[in-house]
């Protein structure tokens, strides 16, 4: 560790967090931690105030009947709550926060390859958001997040200012993605192959190439749409020729692999915690990272899946339904080289570890029920089913989801400095775990007994489906509010973070917590991979560095 | 697959890192980055016109003969006329560059005039090509075109949309090339760095190249 020492900064260097005062000096900043965390504040605002709109929801099917929501509110709520929890929260949430604070460290750069264009993506963002919300204020949408013709180009709701917000977060998931594989192919410090590169940065990696290229789609799709409102020209009108079908497909081109584009940064962060807590080499690094593009690549063949039920040719419905199966082969394989690694490994329960173990548990159960709607004749029955509502919750929440909280857990050392309760962390864990599965698993039971998704009544029969998960809601917010008051408690009050507060080998954890804005004066020691645990007890004083009590 | 992904940055990776001397990680002047991002922007424009040349396919094999007639009722000499134009565009485009990279800048700036002059020709002619159309009363939202038969009406609104989407772009181009004039007559474009004038020329060539797909699928498939 000696030869490192050497190439660290002075420790009197200002971090990132104090190099500048000011509101002013936020918002014009081209350093990507601090654009990393103009994100996080936003985009957890986001999703805490789409999951008071969940809240709402549930609370309104505590019962059957209308309590304080009729058909139309709920719509609008529902509508709300897809657009920002999709767009304003998971799309951007893994790439746009800690991509941004952690890729360039990871390839041991100083920043993303053309800062200005980051910070540009971000005011693309706060603009689609500026507008979503402006939208609210006007009435709301009730078109649902998937903007189905012919409903979208006919509804008196205002439908203009949600689509061109998609379209202005479209540019802005764009303009990171571009800028993150510019980064990757020109940034790596030098002497990095390809093979060097943390599972992480693969992951966002194939994620990028998926934003690039299948985001463009559903732009012009809501354009598409927009001109059919305000110019008449009815592409997917059928009374002049049009098809609406046409629009399910153009939407879907886009929309499923962006749940790629959702889930595969979280399978990198996975990919960083399970080695670190068990203190073993991952296994398999190839079969990972050829995994993250293999179901880039496959991801975006399977789009025709949302339209068993839609009106297809069987041949069709055959083809999409193989692929589908087999998108699960690469995400399976992920799993598999997980539990390889922690298999004889030694194995540390700190929370990012335990988020991690609730990761493989819940998309274990997203990816099997997954497997259920991908087949023909099973989709007959459970499609638009509450079934469902509870498969991509599981994925989308439970999974990706998770794993933002678990990567805020693993990287706020990093990124504030500073420690947090573990056992307030568990403790606000094991709720959301408990409460999490109380809501969405009886959804499934619903979904299967024939409960509608999109619903604010149903029969008597499902009220106790119902009334489970809603408090089953309650429960997992309160956890969820404890997990982040944690957080936020430790910016202030917590005790300061070592460097290496969980014995990692990958870049971030070789620099001081929080990084300095300019983190690398020289290019950084690549004597070890980023899973080479080994390298951090050849040394008798770095041991003791690494222990945390809390 | 890894090594197709490798292949190139690794050639240049060390290279790049050199040119930083004692500056560590400090991103300078990378015209292979920029370049790259440019191309990077173009698939999402190929995307983009891709999504519209789907929707094409889509109606024209439902409606093959109606877009027979359609495209029958489009004037080919002025459409080739106008590939020609664009074409020419392109070359100048080139050769603007070409000469600013052997250092002769009055001659790039005159092809960079060029260029915009055949843009604005472009635009010109197209927009007679639509006037001409809407004298007859076809164009989207028009009680003619709503009681023609419904081939008639995909053929044409994907007719205006595609070709809107293009000349909008044209207009896009001319405007960046007006930009980039700007920066090399300020000599912030020079044939030192000149990349900003190559990534405008690559956008300038993927509008031409859309229209060399788009000219046959709507005028040549009578």
């Amino acid at each position: 560790m000696s030869n490192d020492a050497a190439a660290l900064p002075p420790l009197e260097q200002v971090d990132y967090i104090r190099a500048k005062k000011g509101l002013k000096s936020w918002l014009t900043t081209v350093d990507h931690k601090r654009i990393a965390i103009l994100y996080l504040i936003a985009i957890l605002t986001f999703f805490i105030v789409a999951m008071g709109l969940g809240v709402l929801m549930r609370l309104e099917l505590l019962n059957p009947g209308t309590d304080f929501m009729d058909g139309p509110a709920y719509n609008r709520i529902l509508t709300l709550h897809g657009v920002i929890m999709t767009f304003l929260f998971i799309i951007p949430s893994i790439p746009a926060v800690f991509g941004n604070f952690l890729l360039p460290i990871m390839i041991g750069a100083n920043d993303v390859q053309f800062p200005r264009l980051n910070l540009a993506s971000w005011y693309f963002y706060m603009a689609g958001a500026v507008l979503a919300l402006i939208a609210v204020g006007l009435g709301g949408v009730d078109t649902g997040w998937t903007f189905y013709v012919p409903y979208s180009a006919n509804t008196d709701s205002n439908v203009l200012l949600p689509m061109v917000a998609a379209f202005l977060l479209g540019w802005s998931s764009i303009l990171t993605g571009l800028n993150f594989i510019a980064t990757v192919h020109r940034l790596r410090a030098p002497g990095m192959k390809w093979g060097d590169m943390p599972l992480f940065v693969w992951g966002l990696y194939a994620t990028s190439w998926i934003a690039v290229l299948a985001t463009p789609v559903v732009g012009i799709t809501l354009i598409l749409v927009l001109m059919e409102r305000f110019l008449g020209i009815g592409i997917f009108n059928a009374a002049m020729g049009g098809d609406p079908l046409l629009f399910q497909h153009m939407f879907w081109i886009y929309s499923h692999p962006a749940v790629y584009v959702m889930v595969l940064p979280a399978m990198g962060v996975v990919s960083e915690i399970i080695p670190a807590f068990s203190r073993k080499k991952i296994f398999g690094y190839w079969f990972i990272a050829v995994s993250s593009m293999a179901i880039a690549a496959i991801g975006s063949l399977v789009w025709a899946h949302h339209m068993f039920t839609s009106g297809m040719a069987d041949e069709g419905r055959v083809i999409f339904s193989f692929l589908t199966f087999f998108v699960s082969v690469p995400s399976a394989v992920k799993v598999f080289n997980w539990l390889a690694t922690i298999y004889k490994g030694s194995i540390k329960i700190d929370p990012p570890m335990l988020f991690a173990f609730g990761f493989i548990f819940m998309f274990s159960i997203g990816g099997f029920t997954g497997l259920m709607n991908a087949s023909l004749s099973t989709d007959i029955h459970i499609h638009d089913t509450a079934f469902v509502v509870a498969h991509f919750h599981y994925t989308m929440f439970g999974s990706t989801g998770l794993m933002f909280f678990a990567a805020m857990h693993y990287w706020w050392p990093k990124m504030f400095g500073r420690m947090y309760s573990f056992k307030t962390a568990f403790f606000g864990f094991g709720l959301f775990f408990i409460g999490f599965n109380l809501l969405y698993f009886p959804l499934f039971l619903a979904g299967l007994a024939g409960m509608p998704r999109r619903y604010q009544d149903y029969l008597p029969e499902y009220h106790g489906y119902h009334a489970a998960s809603t408090i089953g809601s309650w429960i997992m917010v309160v956890g969820l509010m404890i997990l982040f008051i944690n957080l936020i408690v430790a910016i202030w009050r917590g005790k300061k973070a070592p460097m290496n507060p969980w014995g990692g080998a990958t870049l971030e954890w070789q620099i001081p917590s929080p990084p300095p804005t300019h983190q690398f004066d020289a290019a950084p020691d690549l004597t070890h991979g980023p899973y080479d645990y080994d390298f951090l007890y050849e040394d008798e004083d770095q041991p003791k560095e690494t222990e945390v009590k809390a | 697959m890894s090594d197709s992904l490798s292949a190139a940055p690794s050639a240049t990776g060390d290279a790049h890192a050199d040119d930083h001397h004692g500056h560590y990680g400090v991103p300078g002047y990378d015209p292979i980055a920029s370049r790259m991002g440019m191309w990077l922007f173009l698939f999402t424009e190929l995307l983009l016109f891709g999504a519209l040349f789907i929707a094409f396919a889509a109606y024209l094999s439902k409606y093959p003969t109606y877009f027979a007639e359609g495209s029958g009722s489009l004037n080919v000499p002025v459409g080739a006329f106008n590939t020609v134009v664009l074409l020419t565009s392109s070359l100048t485009m080139a050769l603007a560059i070409a000469a600013l990279q052997r250092g002769d800048k009055n001659l790039s700036i005159k092809m960079l005039n060029a260029t915009v002059l055949f843009a604005g020709v472009f635009c010109v002619i197209k927009a007679f090509e639509w006037g001409a159309k809407i004298e007859m009363g076809i164009y989207p939202g028009s009680a003619t075109l709503a009681a023609m038969d419904q081939g008639k009406q995909a053929f044409y609104n994907m007719y205006y949309t595609m070709t809107g989407f293009h000349a909008l772009h044209v207009i896009i181009g001319a405007g960046l090339i007006l930009w980039v004039k700007k920066r090399t007559l300020d000599d912030r474009v020079n044939p030192k760095r000149l990349v900003l004038m190559e990534n405008i020329g690559l956008y300038w060539h993927l509008v031409d190249l859309v229209w060399i797909f788009l000219f046959p699928l709507y005028y040549l498939i009578a």
